[in-house]
């Protein structure tokens, strides 16, 4: 810009000539921002959140004492019952922990977000002249470092315990960015969610309502034969459950199945619905 | 040729049964400086928030260099600078990050960015602490640090919401110097603020606001007018000759005082501050004895009198923390 170079000539001394020409910046003034501008800002807020991860570690506590300590808690408490031992288990197991694990992740998205929005700087990128949707959008971008964090470790930890994954390197690969993509699209409802709410907690009361039936009325640690008729009817459809499967098609036998097909379709629906809904709703109410 | 920095007619803005904000009326010339005062709540944040895209317009139009806030608010944000009452600045990031991250939001290269951030931060005395955590910084860093965030992008209009409640009186004469150095630059500023003095010193015009209705507008000295000018407080001696007190402000001022015969307070409506020592010597002279003197400007609640007929209600405006203090007082 040239009005930059005007003040640096002399730093310390305020340039006494006349740098700001209204006409020129009316004539500048562009009535929309472009999509490869879009993608550059939330870029740059998704900079700013993995900054502020940085410097409050704390954040990490969730994805990686949760993968480790119930990957280890679920195996030998359920391993028996359920599968008779616990290495036999494992192949049901991790990838709903995975599962899990990940929409954990994905509400205290919304969570942080709405704690970020009670704050001042959200009032300055409200009146930049940037896409509405980047101040939202960039947080998700960089907690795509948290679901990895998260899905690599119950992985990890899995093998540890014994776990050895059919599949190989590349189907755990495929699992852990199909759970990567799952979280990121599910995590649209809960911005949904920190958009609409009214401080942080009620966001997680919300959240929970909603996360509860999702992860445990799956078939993340349970074969669905177990479960009563109705019971076995909404685990059937829970998109969960559809993330679980195709899951365990990947790390456990290499198979890019059906299943895979409708997470993906599950995923796009949701960010479909809800990544605009939560747009309308960031303008009209902060 | 030159279009109105703001011109808004019939502006509303309604939280539930309360129009915060009532029908109204501006025009903001280029290059001005345009105070726009009024008691807490009286609606001038509100309205600052709706000319800046901050807040939906509920009735009435906006235009800012001539493009429809309403409309085209992406066109507006390009071309005006919010500064709040709260620094609206990022606590988690460094100054030097927080700006050039403003800075790279609003397309420019990393190292135009860079070179913009370090350029305000000396600008603004924050150089030595442009790489410390934010909850190092006092109130008047913070304030100067969210003003620099406005001027990245040399916005030609820039709107200050009360940019000097809570600073010192110090820190408040440096923002006042800033101020005046940015319309010098060219920018156009519209401020609003709780303090006559202020609005007195900076403001080429001033719109009063009560209740969320534009009351009055007009330049400082026209505004002052209407409310009169400073006033002299004596208190007499005990014993001291009324009559001859009174003749003697009479002689001096051409106007009669008020006295309070009860406890011997005795008022003087003065034009300039400075007659008072002609009365004080008038009065020595004529040898009446006084116990105390002081010249107090008139206050916004004064102003507000006048204007409206009720006071701002405000227990803000008397506390010490107020610049509509008396000039003079002795004892």
């Amino acid at each position: 810009m040239s009005t930059v170079t005007a003040s640096q000539t002399s730093p310390g001394v305020r340039a006494r000539t006349h740098v700001v020409d209204p006409a020129t910046a009316v004539a500048r003034a562009r009535p929309h921002t472009t999509l490869s501008e879009t993608v550059s800002q939330t870029l740059f807020m998704a900079w700013r959140s993995l900054k502020k991860m940085r410097r409050n570690p704390e954040q990490f506590f969730d994805v990686t004492l949760q993968p480790l300590l119930f990957t280890a808690m679920f195996a030998y408490i359920f391993g028996g019952a359920i599968s008779g031992n616990v290495k036999s288990y494992l192949p049901l197991l991790i990838p709903g922990i995975v599962a899990q694990t990940v929409l954990t992740t994905c509400m205290s998205t919304g969570v942080q977000l709405r704690e970020d929005m009670e704050k001042g700087v959200f009032d300055r990128f409200k009146a930049l002249p940037i896409a509405r949707i980047a101040p939202l959008a960039g947080p998700m971008v960089a907690d795509l470092v948290r679901y990895l964090i998260a899905a690599g470790l119950t992985f990890l930890m899995g093998v540890i315990i014994g776990y050895r994954p059919g599949g190989g390197a590349a189907g755990v690969l495929g699992a852990i960015v199909l759970a990567i993509f799952t979280g990121w699209a599910i995590a649209w409802i809960f911005t949904f969610i920190g958009t609409i709410a009214r401080n942080a907690r009620s966001v997680q009361g919300i959240s929970m309502l909603f996360l509860f039936p999702l992860t445990f009325l799956s078939n993340a640690f349970v074969p669905v034969r177990t479960l009563p008729g109705a019971l076995a009817a909404f685990v059937r459809v829970n998109p969960v459950s559809h993330l679980v499967s195709a899951s365990r098609d990947l790390a456990n036998h290499g198979v890019i199945s059906g299943e895979v097909g409708w997470t993906l379709l599950a995923g796009l629906a949701v960010i479909a619905i809800f990544a605009p809904l939560s747009v309308y709703s960031y303008k009209r109410h902060i | 040729m030159t279009t109105a920095s703001v011109s808004a007619t019939g502006l509303v803005k309604a939280f539930g049964e309360v129009r915060a904000v009532d029908s109204v009326d501006l025009e903001v010339q280029q290059g001005e400086i345009f105070g726009v005062l009024g008691p807490n709540g009286a609606g001038k944040t509100t309205m600052l928030r709706m000319l800046a895209t901050l807040l939906p317009i509920d009735a009435g139009q906006a235009r800012v260099f001539g493009v429809d806030v309403a409309r085209e608010p992406h066109r507006v944000r390009q071309l005006v600078g919010v500064t709040g009452q709260y620094a609206s600045v990022d606590e988690d990031l460094t100054a030097t990050e927080n700006l050039w991250l403003f800075g790279r939001l609003q397309g420019l290269r990393s190292a135009d960015a860079r070179a913009t951030a370090t350029d305000l931060l000396a600008q603004f005395g924050l150089e030595e602490a442009a790489n410390k955590p934010l909850s190092q910084f006092s109130g008047g860093m913070r304030r100067r640090l969210d003003l620099a965030a406005s001027l990245i992008s040399r916005p030609p209009l820039i709107f200050l919401d009360e940019p000097t409640t809570g600073l010192d009186p110090r820190t408040r004469g440096q923002m006042w110097d800033t101020i005046r150095g940015l319309v010098a630059d060219g920018c156009t500023i519209m401020l609003t603020t709780q303090y006559l003095d202020e609005a007195d010193q900076l403001a080429d015009r001033i719109a009063v606001i009560d209740h969320g209705r534009k009351v009055a507008q007009g330049t400082p000295d026209e505004l002052k007018t209407s409310v009169g000018s400073s006033t002299l407080q004596l208190q007499l001696a005990d014993g001291a000759d009324h009559d001859l007190a009174r003749q003697v402000v009479w002689r001096v001022v051409g106007r009669a005082p008020v006295l309070t015969p009860e406890s011997g307070r005795m008022n003087v409506p003065l034009e300039t501050a400075d007659v008072a020592g002609d009365v004080l010597i008038g009065l020595r002279q004529a040898g009446v004895t006084i116990v105390s003197v002081s010249v107090a400007k008139p206050t916004l609640d004064e102003v507000f009198l006048a204007l409206t007929g009720h006071d701002t209600g405000d227990a803000a405006q008397s506390d010490e923390s107020s610049p509509d203090e008396p000039l003079v007082e002795a004892r």
